[in-house]
């Protein structure tokens, strides 16, 4: 009962990262690209999302220390950094750059600096639960996981079916990996 | 324009990219469309990879003895654009036939002419999505067993 329990839980984390607007098509995407002989896929690319950010938000605040402002300079750096998140469907995160970009082409220095500080702030929030969504996946078990990202629940009781399906169109998982078992 | 191969039965990708989640990114999204891959950090490594880079000699295939069915690249990288790295490519003997797509996060009409006047096959929009991938696989390389 446990068991299910975990995986409900799961299952609703996940659906509220997207609810949320904090996670995007293209995290869907990544977990396309899962499968046996890469079961890890998501995570590693993630954890590697980390690891580059760090980089980029630290020579961000490097660039916006320095006085005059190469707003140049800050919208490349900026680039690479909404390239990423875009590609982790890191939705808010994404905003947030876009904004920053905008400022930078007005050479809006305030602007910049403000904007700055949302874009770290979403940044961390995302990180957190996508880092409470990895653990509670890692401490199911990797065969589980493999359902816990795609579908909703493994038990599913039939009176409990229609409400089911209507969450499984609205947080857009691939129908084709829904699976129902009885009891 | 499409490349027939003899050697493999597997296509094998240059893929170009300065950012390391995208780099990942292309590399999973073509092996998972049946493609070897091998991917390089800038314009001036994928020259060198095929042997273009000057004062190489410029041999039918590249350094590694590997032929490159497609090469697939980032616009915007530091140092040598994608549009650089098309050019030196359409200007090689060796290499002009070899298929090169552009992929940018950004949907700019001149540069999407620029590069297909330029002789790209393809522009491609970031983020790449597997059934693009899946499709570019399909139409760019064709299969001919001997």
């Amino acid at each position: 009962m446990e068991r299910n329990q975990m995986h409900r839980q799961i299952a609703n984390t996940r659906k509220l990262m997207f609810d949320q607007g904090y996670l995007d098509e293209q995290f869907i995407q990544l977990e396309e690209l899962q499968d046996g002989s890469n079961p890890n896929f998501v995570e590693e690319v993630v954890t590697l999302y980390y690891r580059d950010s760090a980089r980029f938000l630290s020579n961000l605040d490097q660039a916006l220390e320095k006085r005059p402002l190469d707003f140049s300079k800050l919208d490349n750096l900026m680039h690479q950094f909404k390239g990423s998140s875009t590609s982790i469907g890191a939705k808010k995160v994404k905003t947030e750059c876009t904004h920053f970009r905008n400022y930078c082409n007005a050479r809006n220095a305030e602007g910049c600096k403000r904007t700055f500080q949302n874009v770290k702030k979403e940044y961390t929030t995302l990180r957190k639960k996508l880092e409470a969504y990895f653990q509670m996946s890692r401490q199911v078990g990797p065969v589980e996981t493999a359902y816990a990202s795609s579908v909703v629940v493994c038990t599913i009781r039939y009176d409990t079916i229609h409400s089911l399906h209507l969450n499984i169109i609205h947080s857009n998982l691939p129908l084709r990996r829904c699976a129902a078992r009885s009891h | 324009m499409s490349i027939e191969y003899h050697e493999e039965d597997v296509p094998h990708v240059l893929a170009v990219d300065d950012n390391l989640i995208d780099r990942k990114l292309v590399e999973k999204l073509l092996k998972t469309s049946s493609c070897r891959v091998t991917t390089a950090e800038n314009g001036l490594r994928a020259l060198e990879y095929l042997g273009l880079k000057e004062n190489q000699q410029q041999n039918h295939f590249n350094g590694k003895g590997t032929k490159v069915n497609m090469i697939i690249t980032d616009y915007c990288m530091p140092g040598m654009t994608g549009y650089e790295l098309l050019q030196k490519i359409k200007e090689s003997s060796v290499l002009k036939d070899v298929p090169v797509v552009i992929m940018s996060s950004e949907n700019i009409p001149n540069r999407i002419n620029e590069c297909l006047e330029k002789g790209a096959e393809r522009f491609m929009l970031k983020p790449l999505k597997l059934s693009d991938v899946l499709k570019l696989r399909h139409q760019l390389i064709k299969c001919s067993t001997l």
